[in-house]
Parts: structure tokens; C-alpha cells; sequence
């Protein structure tokens, strides 16, 4: 027996993966859409999020710590692949590309988005509407988020797709098709949902 | 017809497991009918490049030549599939031949596919009837189903599929997309099932079957048409299914 501590770690970046950093995404997207609302709207939202109770405690066990293990256990992941889709141009291959792609620059993004919001606002700043605001008026900014609001949103739902072939939940190639359609159209869902908020910034 | 038709061949040689490849060209008179291994065979009668240099034979491996054993898989104008069904006529040219690098290069064309072999022994992809005495009639297989393991059986351990595999490579320990399938097979037998969970637990172990990340290039590469993704997928079950038999502690066996 090797033991299979390799397994445990697969199986639970799988399915952090979905409970509870896919939930949060969605969460936040949700929250984030209240920006369509007008900025009374969005800041109400954010400040009911922020003022709940042992907020720190909720931060740590269902945002950071998961959120460390998915990234880190993801790049490793992510960089012992050897692409081939150029070689092998099948559709799965792409995705399988693309699921790494766009987990690199989401784990970017969080870094980043992390650093000009949650650490700020530990640094005294207000984490309100006028702070997004002010972000994205910068046109590279502006950019920059679209780009990885996407990909973070694609990475979730095709990542949604392979956590249930990757617990056998789709084993049949029918039901492995249907969820491709299923986590796509989740995908092109909650980028509307995404793309919305930002814009509701500018 | 003044002209002779000829086919060329741009084949990637090395000399030994250590040395560096390079390629050569050839030339051959063409012959209908003809198949990659042919004009293997043809270039062995007259080892001479395009140059005129008089060189080594090429080395590969060939077995049945009916595609069922997989010993002459080799990647083929970039595609890994059997040289002996890789008719010419329906080739482009040049004709690029190379090894599958997933697998140690012996020499030229011919790798060395252990590592496959290896893992059929660690996850003990066979039914154990071996004893001391006779163990009398096993239980009886129902006939759909025999037909429907038929398909699976099919694998011939060529190595396509882990040559597809982005996941397959010396990053990692990944046993390949291959396995999966003979686990299924063997658990799905009615005496092979009785050791499910000793096979399913060897499997899980690190270097197993970790590694597989979905690209399903398997499926679409396999030359026997196995359904891999599928049998990956229900071997993901069994193997949720075991581990929190292991973890919760219900019948482990």
C-alpha cells in the first residue's frame, strides 16, 4: 500500500472546487448584481454582507482556506499536464486547455482583486460602490475584470462538468454530453450575471 | 506511365535509449496495397536514406500484424495507431513516422511499453482461480453481459491512449486511461468481482488513477473503439463508493 493521500487530495480539490468556493462565486455574483440597482442598492447589499456575524470565522473556512487549497493543488495540477491540443484538436482537449488557462488567471485575479479590496478594507478603506467605481474607470481595469470575471466563471462551470464525471456522477457519454450543454449554459448564465454588475460600475 | 510512383518516408531514428534523435529520409518504389510495415520491411532489404547513404535498418516492434496485439504502435503523420492497419494509400506524404516518446525509446520505432504491464500487475487486472485444489464451476456470466464486457476486453495494451493523454507524461505517475478500463472489465467478471474492493483500493493508491483531468483524448484516439471515458467514469463511482466504505467503515470487502 503507497497509501492514497494523493487520491484524498484529488477528490477534495474536486470538490472544494464546487462546495464552497463555486457557491461563493455565485454568491458574490449575486451580491455584486445589486450594482444594477444603483449605488444605494449595491451598498446596502455589501454592508449586510460584511456586518454578518463572525464574518472572519465565514471569511477563513468557506472563502480563504478553500480557496488556498484549490489554487495551490490546482497549479500543481495545471503544470504537470503536457497540452497537446494542437496534436489532439478534440473538443474536450480544448476545454481541458482551457480549464487551466483560465484557473491560472482567475488565481491572478483573486490575488489581485483580494489585494485591492479585502486587504484595503482590512487597511480601513470602505468597501462600497464608489470603491468599485473607482476601479474600473481605469479602462485597463475595466478590462482586466471582464476578462477574469469570465474565466473564473468558466473555470467554475466546466469545472462543475468534470466534477461529475470526476466522482462518477455522468458516466453514460449521453449524460456526459447533457452536462456539457447544462455547465455551458450555466456559464453563458452567470457571465450575464457578472458582466451586468461590472457595468453597472461604469 | 514514364514516371515510377514512389513513396517517401521522413522516420525519426535513435540509436539507443540515451542518444539524441534526428530523422532520415526515404524512398521506396510503391507497390499497391501497401502498409506502413511493408515499407518498413522494404527499407530493411535496403537500408540507403534519400541521400544514398547506406544506414542501419530501422528497429520497430511488430507482432500479429492484424491489429490485436498493439506491439507496432507508433505515431503516424502525428496520429499513435497501429502500423500494421496505417494503409499507404490513404496516408498524406511524406509519411512522418515517430515512437510514442510517452514510453522509453529502445531504439528508432520500438519503445518500451512496462510501465503498462506494471500497472496491470499492481491493480491485479486478472481473476485469481490459481489454488490447490479445484475450486468447481465459478458463477455464471448472462449472456448480454458477457457481450457487452467483449467490448471492453478489446484493449490490447498498445499504448495509444497514454500517448494521447496530456496526463500521462514524466511529470507525473499517472497510470493511464487503459487501466481504467481493465478495472471495469475485471470487476464487472462475477468471479473477478469478488475482488473489487482489493483491486478498486490498489488502484486508488498514489501513482493510480489520480491522474486523469477529463481531456478524454482516450476515447477518441483508442483504435479498438473502447468506450475509456466510460469506463473511467464508472471506475470514479466504484471508487467514490470505496472510499467512503473505507472512511464510514461499512463493509469494506
Amino acid at each position: 500500500m503507497a497509501g492514497n493521500r494523493e487520491f484524498f487530495n484529488r477528490r477534495l480539490h474536486s470538490l472544494l472546487g464546487v462546495i464552497p468556493i463555486g457557491l461563493f462565486l455565485i454568491q458574490h455574483l449575486v451580491v455584486n448584481h445589486f450594482a444594477t440597482g444603483g449605488e444605494e442598492s449595491f451598498n446596502k447589499a455589501a454592508g449586510f454582507m460584511e456586518h454578518l456575524p463572525f464574518r472572519i470565522i465565514l471569511e477563513t473556512f468557506i472563502i480563504f482556506l478553500p480557496i488556498l487549497f484549490h489554487a495551490i493543488y490546482g497549479l500543481y495540477i495545471a503544470f504537470t499536464a503536457k497540452n497537446n491540443a494542437s496534436r489532439f484538436g478534440f473538443f474536450r482537449n480544448w476545454m481541458f486547455l482551457l480549464q487551466r488557462v483560465t484557473g491560472v488567471i482567475t488565481l491572478i485575479f483573486i490575488v489581485w482583486h483580494v489585494w485591492q479590496t479585502r486587504v484595503q478594507a482590512a487597511f480601513g478603506a470602505e468597501v462600497n460602490f464608489q470603491m468599485m467605481e473607482n476601479i474600473l474607470s481605469n479602462p485597463f481595469m475595466l478590462w482586466f475584470y471582464i476578462i477574469c470575471v469570465v474565466s473564473a466563471i468558466f473555470h467554475f462551470a466546466n469545472g462543475l462538468w468534470s466534477f461529475c464525471v470526476s466522482w462518477g456522477i455522468t458516466i453514460s457519454p449521453r449524460s456526459q454530453l447533457i452536462s456539457t450543454y447544462v455547465t455551458m449554459g450555466i456559464f453563458v448564465a452567470l457571465s450575464i450575471v457578472g458582466i451586468r454588475a461590472i457595468f453597472a460600475f461604469v | 506511365m514514364s514516371d515510377k510512383k514512389t513513396v517517401r518516408f521522413i522516420i525519426t531514428r535513435q540509436d539507443n535509449p540515451d542518444s539524441a534523435p534526428y530523422q532520415q529520409e526515404f524512398e521506396l518504389d510503391y507497390r499497391p496495397n501497401m502498409n506502413v510495415i511493408s515499407a518498413l520491411m522494404e527499407i530493411r532489404r535496403n537500408p540507403v536514406d534519400v541521400k544514398g547513404n547506406q544506414t542501419a535498418p530501422v528497429s520497430w516492434d511488430m507482432n500479429c500484424l492484424e491489429e490485436v496485439c498493439g506491439a507496432c504502435s507508433m505515431v503516424i503523420n502525428g496520429k499513435p495507431r497501429q502500423s500494421c492497419t496505417a494503409l499507404v494509400d490513404q496516408l498524406e506524404q511524406p509519411i512522418r513516422l515517430e515512437p510514442m516518446r510517452t514510453f522509453p525509446v529502445v531504439r528508432d520505432l520500438q519503445v518500451d511499453r512496462s510501465r503498462m504491464f506494471d500497472s496491470l500487475k499492481k491493480v491485479k487486472a486478472w481473476i485469481p482461480i490459481d489454488g490447490t485444489y479445484d475450486l468447481g464451476p465459478g458463477p455464471r456470466m448472462p449472456e448480454p453481459k458477457r457481450q457487452w464486457a467483449y467490448e471492453l476486453s478489446k484493449c490490447m495494451t498498445c499504448g495509444v491512449c497514454l500517448e494521447a493523454c496530456p496526463n500521462v507524461n514524466s511529470k507525473t505517475n499517472f497510470m493511464g486511461p487503459a487501466v481504467f478500463n481493465q478495472v471495469r472489465l475485471f470487476n464487472a467478471h462475477p468471479t473477478g468481482a469478488m475482488n473489487k474492493a482489493e483491486r478498486l483500493n490498489a488502484f486508488m493508491d498514489d501513482g493510480g488513477m489520480q491522474g486523469c483531468g477529463n481531456s478524454q483524448n482516450c476515447v477518441q484516439s483508442c483504435p479498438k473503439g473502447i468506450p475509456i471515458t466510460t469506463s473511467i467514469a464508472a471506475v470514479n463511482r466504484d471508487a467514490t463508493l470505496q472510499s467512503f466504505k473505507n472512511f464510514f467503515g461499512s463493509d469494506q470487502v
